[in-house]
């Protein structure tokens, strides 16, 4: 009880000045309140041609402590699209991505709440294995993080761990169609004995999408992949991205509006640990709905 | 000279330089009415520091020209005989000096040695009486002349800016040329050994007989150092055996699988553990320790000593445990994040992680945390003199008794022993061969850490 009481102690400064909007909007929205915090309601903006749904996430919450970092957010992530969260700094976009892989599990008294579902499963409930979950759902992150082995060594390291490799030649085979789905092929294939940290930035980063894609996942998460690169090797991993999304699930996570604007399909907007407006790209970017939405796109904050 | 009482006027001394600064650089302030470049306390700082300098350079002055005075005064009394002979002029000198310091010498004193103690004291307490007045004098002098030079534009902060940095390089100094002197001492005094033993006899020797010396006599042991090497090597190998598994692996509990709570508590537990003196070791070693193993040898029908190798190996390693522990569990802890995000993004769990990516990661930095806790082991006395058993010879059996270079120093250098023979000579070669062996590992260890820290940044 009384962490419940805290919470919302603590969570109701800053987001003030947002309730009057968000109860106007409410009303003019003709729903009803499900509980104190949930007063809040997402923008929706629909497809004109509805994409199949992949994971459908339903009143997620985060707790750091007694600090709520994320409050009910629902959304639906399309299959074989990329969908974009953006949002300012702290804005839970990277907290919400973190709990589609159990990631948050890692981090001591992270509390996660409500249902994540994956094709009729709750990615969310205690009794799954995350370990195999993680292979499912995939996660590329902010900075390339390559381990300090050999290139061939790193794209291996998830095959053999999970024992999905029948012998060496098969463990090859699968190393190099991950290095040539990320596009690294080409410009390692002579050196795969080298450390993977003596690769650039940029090829470092496909060198850990090549990593994430070698156990054959269905949703790859990133977050932040090209923040640390320079613009070349950015459009390059965009470019991946995009081919990728023919296979596989995309979620990322972005401070770039343009990035968003180019490689997604849907996009989120996130503020102040709430879910603000979410729906096609083109919607959000050319006509936002919200008034925070439409501020931080065309950068007066952010 | 009474020390205290030095000491005390000095302070006294240079506390009233301090105020009679402060005073006057008051007073040209409030004459003037100027503004003051540098604050009241800097120019009685600077005040005190010329009247301490001038001080101890005459101080220092006669620390370096007494012994030469004391030598030529007592030479003049030496009779021929004595005189022809170096050895004979040292001992005699020696006694001189002790009767005279009021000491006294064991055994008749010989008329000419009390003559020149008697004339030896009056010139040194007429030239220590002569210092003091000196000392004071430069002191008054210098702190005066500082004084006649405050005015509102004498830079006396920048002065005493320039004054702590002296100081400090001074200090820093002194470390680093004890260091170097102490390097020299044992070089010298060992190159000393080795015109008395063969270098490559005593390196490669396999029995160590050193015998007992007698002055004079020219009595020759045998000085082989292998026994005492193989000692030293055998106990590292079983305290590293104990230390590097359970450090390591406490290191790793702490580091990736203990909770924030546990681990503010247990980390400064376990480093307790290396705040034990060594010495509290040894009694837990030969009183518990050895004693135990003694009745599990009974048991299983092993002979194994109560000191021995193993023992004293096995409490090494208990000693080392905390050591290996703290320092692995930094190394572990600085293998950044990312590399464990991106392991368990990919569906790894705790333990893979920890063996595939984090200790391969860390593998330079815990390789040299390892020779660091070797060298320790390596130079480990207590333990050792008290639960090896002090045998030098050689053998493979670790429950047999050994001996190690330290605990050879420690034998060779205790008791009434001449220390011009070789037999007490020996123990600057022992203790040479350990500084270049830590030296060695230390240099290597650091390379290591060194570079593997540069790694990630």
């Amino acid at each position: 009880m009384t962490t419940s009481t805290n919470t919302v102690a603590a969570e109701g400064q800053p987001i003030a000045h947002s309730v009057d909007e968000i109860e106007r909007q409410a009303a003019t929205a003709g729903e009803g309140v499900r509980e104190h915090d949930a007063v809040f309601q997402t923008v929706r903006r629909p497809f004109e041609v509805p994409l199949v749904t992949k994971i459908d996430a339903r009143d997620v919450c985060v707790d750091y402590g007694t600090k709520r970092a994320l409050h009910h957010v629902s959304i639906k992530l399309p299959e074989k699209a990329v969908t974009a969260f953006i949002g300012p700094s702290g804005c839970g976009k990277s907290t919400f991505l973190r709990c589609i892989n159990r990631m948050n599990d890692t981090i001591e008294n992270c509390v996660v709440s409500g249902e994540i579902d994956m094709e009729g499963e709750d990615l969310n409930d205690k009794s799954r294995d995350v370990v195999l979950l993680r292979a499912r759902v995939g996660m590329v992150f902010q900075k390339p993080n390559p381990f300090p082995k050999s290139i061939f060594e790193n794209v291996a390291y998830g095959p053999r761990i999970h024992g999905v490799a029948r012998d060496k030649k098969h463990l090859g085979e699968i190393v190099e169609q991950s290095l040539q789905r990320a596009g690294l092929w080409k410009e390692v294939k002579d050196r795969l004995d080298e450390p993977g940290t003596g690769l650039s930035g940029g090829q470092q980063q496909r060198l850990c999408i090549a990593r994430a894609i070698a156990v054959s996942p269905e949703v790859i998460l990133m977050d932040e992949p090209c923040s640390a690169l320079d613009p070349i090797a950015t459009a390059t991993v965009e470019a991946l991205i995009q081919e990728l999304r023919e296979n596989y699930t995309i979620v990322i996570v972005t401070h770039s509006m343009a990035q968003a604007e180019r490689v997604s399909q849907k996009t989120c907007y996130f503020h102040l640990g709430y879910l603000v407006e979410e729906g096609p790209t083109e919607t959000i970017f050319n006509d936002p709905r919200e008034e925070r939405t439409r501020q931080y796109i065309s950068g007066v904050f952010g | 000279m009474n020390t205290l009482i030095v000491v005390a006027v000095i302070l006294l001394g240079l506390s009233f330089a301090y105020r009679w600064g402060v005073a006057t650089s008051r007073k040209v302030a409030s004459t003037t009415g100027a503004k003051m470049h540098s604050r009241y306390g800097y120019h009685g700082i600077l005040v005190a520091l010329w009247c301490a300098i001038p001080a101890a350079i005459v101080f220092v002055l006669y620390l370096v020209f007494e012994p030469m005075i004391a030598e030529a005064i007592m030479q003049s009394y030496l009779p021929r005989a004595v005189a022809a002979d170096p050895a004979l002029t040292a001992d005699a000198m020696g006694r001189i000096r002790n009767i005279a310091s009021g000491f006294g010498a064991s055994g008749e004193i010989p008329a000419y040695q009390q003559a020149a103690a008697n004339a030896l004291s009056r010139v040194s307490n007429t030239a220590g009486l002569a210092t003091i007045a000196l000392a004071a004098a430069a002191g008054i002098i210098g702190a005066a002349m500082a004084r006649a030079r405050i005015t509102p534009d004498l830079r006396a902060r920048n002065f005493v800016e320039i004054a702590v940095r002296i100081m400090l390089i001074v200090c820093s100094a002194i470390a680093i040329l004890t260091t170097l002197g102490i390097v020299l001492s044992v070089l010298s005094e060992s190159i000393r050994f080795f015109t008395y033993v063969n270098v490559f006899d005593f390196l490669f020797g396999t029995t160590w007989n050193p015998r007992f010396s007698s002055t004079g006599s020219g009595g020759q042991g045998e000085f082989g150092l292998l026994p005492l090497l193989w000692g030293t090597i055998m106990i590292t190998i079983i305290a590293m055996l104990i230390a590097v598994p359970i450090g390591l692996m406490s290191a790793i509990y702490l580091s990736e699988y203990a909770g924030s709570k546990f681990r503010f508590i247990a980390k400064p537990l376990l480093e307790v553990l290396a705040g034990i003196p060594t010495i509290v070791y040894g009694i837990f070693a030969i009183f518990t320790v050895g004693p135990v193993f003694y009745e599990i040898g009974k048991l299983i029908g092993l002979d194994i000593r109560a000191a021995s190798a193993f023992t004293a190996g096995t409490v090494m390693g208990i000693m080392i445990i905390p050591f290996v522990s703290s320092l692995s569990d930094d190394i572990i802890s600085q293998v950044p994040q990312a590399m464990r995000d991106g392991s368990y993004g990919l569906g790894a769990t705790k333990s893979e992680t920890i063996r595939r990516v984090i200790l391969p990661a860390a593998l330079p930095g815990i390789v040299g945390a390892f020779l660091l806790a070797v060298s320790r082991a390596v130079g480990e006395t207590m333990i050792v003199v008290l639960a090896a058993g002090n045998s030098p010879v050689l053998t493979l059996n670790p429950f047999d008794a050994v001996s190690t270079v330290t605990v050879t120093i420690v034998n060779q250098l205790t008791g009434d022993s001449d220390f011009a023979s070789p037999q007490s000579l020996v123990a600057f070669a022992l203790g040479l061969t350990l500084f270049v062996l830590t030296l060695c590992l230390n240099v290597v260890a650091i390379y290591i850490v060194k570079r593997y820290r540069e790694q990630y940044e």
